[in-house]
């Protein structure tokens, strides 16, 4: 028995990836797509930190009705920079750049990203991006929303922040279109041997169709920041109405990319959803070519519902039907997609891990976001709902509940393929059953406070719903201490988790043929693909040595 | 740029040896280059959107701005836009030849062809500075700042001239400089490439066995023609 | 998922399409004769069908640098399919922004005159 053993002391990874060339420099420099992956989570990690701490503020100062925590202008600035830091430096980039780098060559059977040097070069944009947003907080912050939209944002009088943010959006976006281009070219020409497309594990599918958004939306984005850019500084009058310029013009821009991002959010955390209610429900994934075809339908049809963020912007009336009956359109091969992960789960041996337990948060809490979708694509409700609580809180459910959630699920479950440790299982529990109760207390309360009108990013409310904000600030602390704990469970298990063997989950798809953790080169013996969810064969040898197939058995 | 012999250049100088230039992580020179190729037109795909952006700009603008448009663009003299068209028309040309010289290990025909591409490149460049020096010193900035001289606007037909000059003159301009800038800027990025591919062809690293930035490299030139090939029309021309 | 060791010695890589010389200067040669066209076509007087004509000489350029220069007529179809998609979601883009930027022109106006009727 290894358990206890300190990962830094000589012999705990022998061989593997996180051996192979010390220092700093074999690190900042590496072509490792493992090594670039663990960069990638330990920064989006901060990330998220830094954009909770903002949270943390916003609920705090929500207690009083009249506020006083902060002035209205400092929160201006935080409910700006909580939005632009968890979208743009954790929930785009993160389930894509820091799992899905680390497990993409490993899925395929290769030995890395198609272009490894394009992916470190992604890795340092991203680095450049999240550091332009941190430097808008020094030169003063940004109080414009997220959303960044002129003419306030582009007016003069607004200090170099919004200068600073959209110059980091720019990099952090080239950094994702790399990172896409990288993911599409891996799946299509780097599989082992034998691997055909319906063999691939449904991650895969989800990162392609990712990939596809990834390519296609972000430059627009892109170009919308140059502009925006532009227009700040030499009064082009583009944007600007004082200089000819049609601001409207600004949120078609704007959305026809931030609009897709949110399948670039949830596209790869439904991938993860697949790969572990696969394997701990022991059963193959209930209709797998449905959920591989519905990813690349999500994106697509994800291109043509951009409208209905801007339905009361003064759009016309005929784009606003077209875009709300569009918008009801997307939401049916997310449908699908749950009613096969429910089939999977019918019948099937169901392990609770942690993992899984974030899973079943996940069908929960994303179910009922998708369902809040429907009322904010409605025309009719949406105009009242616009702008109030309940556009927060259905947003909060399918990309806290939905991406965070998932991203816990997969940070667990590849956790000791990363790292060659077993987390401590009941650590890992309280974590999530704290995560998915605190969530719920923080976000619930707000469906209700927009119906009843509060309207949001405004920093003093009416008192009648003194309330519902203090049950949700109460939520958010819960929710915290469990991000806490997760957290803390993760960073333990480095010194005092068991060793992890190849396979602790008794998985089917390539990477849990390699060690855990990984030599530099991931295999040492090239693979030959075969069925990511035939279980057929696959035994529990023992705790310590996981799970193996038994000669003969199995593809 | 004939079908000549390679002759006077041993084997290795025509075809180096692969494995120096193959990655650890792919299993064959092919393999390799078709990854390659796969991944620049993703990357070209992310290039055409980019320039949606500033497309959609005009379009929106001359939809809503239909007699500023016309007004406009007797502003811009279309004999350098036609002749920068012919630049960039014959640059492909010698773009997509070189691919031909290193596919068959013709050293003398590559270094003729990058180079050239690299000139015309140059030109295109040097008549857009033309170009733009030309207006910005009479008064055609961009937004509030454009304000023609009467130098210019005497050098517009009779029938234009008589009219008044459009307040909103400067949208226009603004989108022009932003769209051939942005291109310009790909022009210039596109002679930088070239420049390093001279170098690399200069040390004998292309040939029948590797070729495949030369390949790259003149997809993505090939893609910054046809952006002009609609940015010409689109101002000079209606 | 090609295992074949690429190029032979000498001559032609092996599986490999070169353009022949006469297809590239073709190429060339059509391209600077549609660049007349579209010059001379533009300075009749066609209204409307300008823009319509410039563009599809446009276009029909564009398909030639792409199948010809760019080789897509002799590659993988995939790439075609990434350049044919990468131009559908930019026409898509393009049309529907100006489809509805022309349509709420209208209570633009309304709102300016509705100002200037306030102004003192």
């Amino acid at each position: 028995m290894h358990s206890g053993e300190d990962l830094t002391a000589p012999g705990a990874t022998q061989g593997s990836y996180l051996e192979h060339g010390r220092g700093l420099r074999s690190w900042l420099f590496t072509l490792d797509h493992k090594r670039i992956g663990i960069m990638y989570l330990v920064l989006i990690a901060i990330c998220l930190v830094l954009g909770g701490v903002f949270a943390m503020v916003l609920r705090f100062h929500l207690w009083n009705p009249s506020g006083g925590l902060v002035s209205n202008d400092v929160y201006n600035k935080m409910f700006t920079l909580h939005g632009a830091v968890m979208i743009f430096l954790f929930v785009i980039p993160g389930i894509p750049s820091a799992l899905g780098n680390f497990i993409v060559p490993l899925q395929v059977g290769a030995k890395d990203v198609a272009f490894p040097r394009l992916n470190l070069l992604s890795f340092w944009l991203f680095v450049a991006g999240a550091a332009l947003f941190i430097a808008t907080l020094v030169v003063g912050g940004l109080d414009t929303g997220w959303t960044i939209y002129p003419p306030y944002s582009l007016e003069s009088s607004r200090g170099l922040g919004i200068l600073l943010a959209l110059t980091g959006v720019f990099l952090a976006g080239f950094s994702s279109i790399l990172t896409g281009v990288n993911f599409i070219t891996t799946i299509h020409r780097m599989r082992a041997p034998g691997m055909g497309w319906f063999d691939l594990p449904l991650f895969l599918w989800a990162l392609y169709a990712t990939g596809i958004i990834q390519i296609f939306a972000t430059p627009v984005l892109g170009i919308t920041v140059a502009l925006g850019f532009l227009e700040r500084l030499f009064h082009l009058g583009i944007f600007m109405p004082e200089y000819g310029g049609d601001p409207v013009l600004f949120q078609h821009f704007f959305w026809f990319y931030s609009h897709p991002a949110v399948y670039i959010m949830i596209l790869p955390a439904m991938g993860i959803v697949s790969e572990v209610v696969s394997v701990f429900s022991r059963k193959p994934i209930f209709g797998y070519r449905f959920i591989a075809m519905s990813s690349i339908a999500i994106a697509l049809i994800g291109f043509l519902v951009w409208g209905h963020h801007m339905f009361v912007s003064g759009q016309s009336k005929w784009a606003n039907v077209i875009f709300s009956f569009l918008t009801l359109l997307v939401a049916i091969p997310s449908a699908i997609k749950v009613f096969n992960w429910l089939a999977t789960m019918y019948k099937g041996a169901i392990v609770l891990k942690t993992p899984m337990l974030y899973v079943l948060s996940f069908f929960g809490i994303f179910g009922v976001g998708g369902l809040t979708g429907l009322f904010l694509g409605a025309l009719a409700t949406d105009v009242p709902l616009h702008d109030t609580y309940f556009v927060v809180a259905h947003f909060h459910f399918v990309m806290v509940g939905g991406v965070l959630i998932a991203f816990l699920a997969g940070l667990h479950y590849w956790w000791p393929k990363m790292t060659g440790r077993m987390y401590d299982e009941r650590v890992g529990r309280i974590a999530a059953v704290l995560i998915f109760l605190g969530f719920n207390v923080t976000f619930i309360p707000q469906f209700f406070a927009g119906v009843a009108g509060m309207p949001r990013r405004y920093a003093t409310y009416a008192a009648e719903h003194q309330g519902l904000n203090r049950v949700s600030t109460v939520g958010a602390i819960v929710l915290t201490l469990g991000l806490v704990i997760a957290l803390w469970g993760l960073l333990a298990s480095l010194r005092r988790g068991a060793r992890a063997p190849a396979n602790p989950w008794g998985a089917a798809s390539l990477e849990w043929t390699a060690a855990s953790p990984p030599t530099h080169d991931n295999f040492d013996v090239a693979p030959r693909g075969r069925k990511p969810y035939d279980f057929t064969g696959l035994r529990l040898v023992s705790e310590e040595a996981g799970w193996a197939r038994a000669e003969g058995e199995g593809a | 740029m004939s079908d000549q012999a390679t002759s006077g250049l041993t084997p290795s100088e025509v075809l180096p040896a692969p494995a120096r230039f193959l990655a650890h992580h792919f299993s064959s020179m092919e393999a390799q280059s078709e990854t390659s190729k796969l991944g620049i037109w993703l990357f070209l795909g992310s290039e055409v959107l980019f320039f949606s952006g500033l497309f959609t700009a005009y379009g929106v603008y001359r939809a809503n701005h239909y007699s500023l448009f016309r007004y406009a663009h007797h502003f811009l003299d279309w004999r350098m836009g036609a002749l920068n068209t012919v630049v960039l028309v014959t640059s492909s040309l010698s773009a997509a030849w070189s691919v031909r010289c290193a596919q068959l290990g013709q050293r003398r025909g590559l270094n003729a062809t990058l180079f050239l591409t690299l000139l015309l490149a140059g030109a295109f460049l040097v008549v857009k500075y033309f170009e733009y020096s030309h207006k910005l010193h009479n008064g055609i900035a961009w937004g509030a700042a454009c304000h023609p001289s009467e130098h210019i606007l005497d050098t517009l037909p009779p029938a234009v001239r008589a009219v008044p000059v459009p307040s909103d003159l400067g949208t226009f301009f603004s989108i022009y400089y932003l769209m051939t800038g942005l291109h310009g800027i790909h022009v210039l990025v596109g002679m930088g490439l070239y420049v390093w591919l001279l170098a690399r062809a200069g040390r004998g690293d292309f040939g029948p066995g590797y070729y495949v930035p030369v390949d790259t490299v003149a997809l993505y030139w090939h893609l910054v023609d046809m952006i002009w090939i609609f940015l010409f029309p689109l101002f000079y021309l209606i | 998922m090609n295992e074949n060791p690429a190029g032979t010695a000498t001559g032609e890589p092996r599986g490999v399409h070169v353009m022949p010389p006469s297809v590239l200067i073709g190429t060339a040669a059509a391209l600077l004769a549609l660049t007349a066209v579209t010059v001379t076509s533009s300075r009749i007087d066609l209204g409307e069908w300008n823009v319509v004509v410039a563009l599809a000489i446009a276009c029909t350029k564009a398909a030639l640098v792409a199948l010809f220069f760019m080789h897509l007529k002799y590659e993988n179809r995939f790439q075609l399919v990434i350049l044919v998609s990468a131009a559908l979601f930019a026409v898509l883009f393009v049309a529907f922004v100006m489809f509805d930027t022309t349509q709420y022109q209208p209570s633009i106006r309304a709102a300016e005159r509705h100002v200037e009727q306030r102004a003192p």
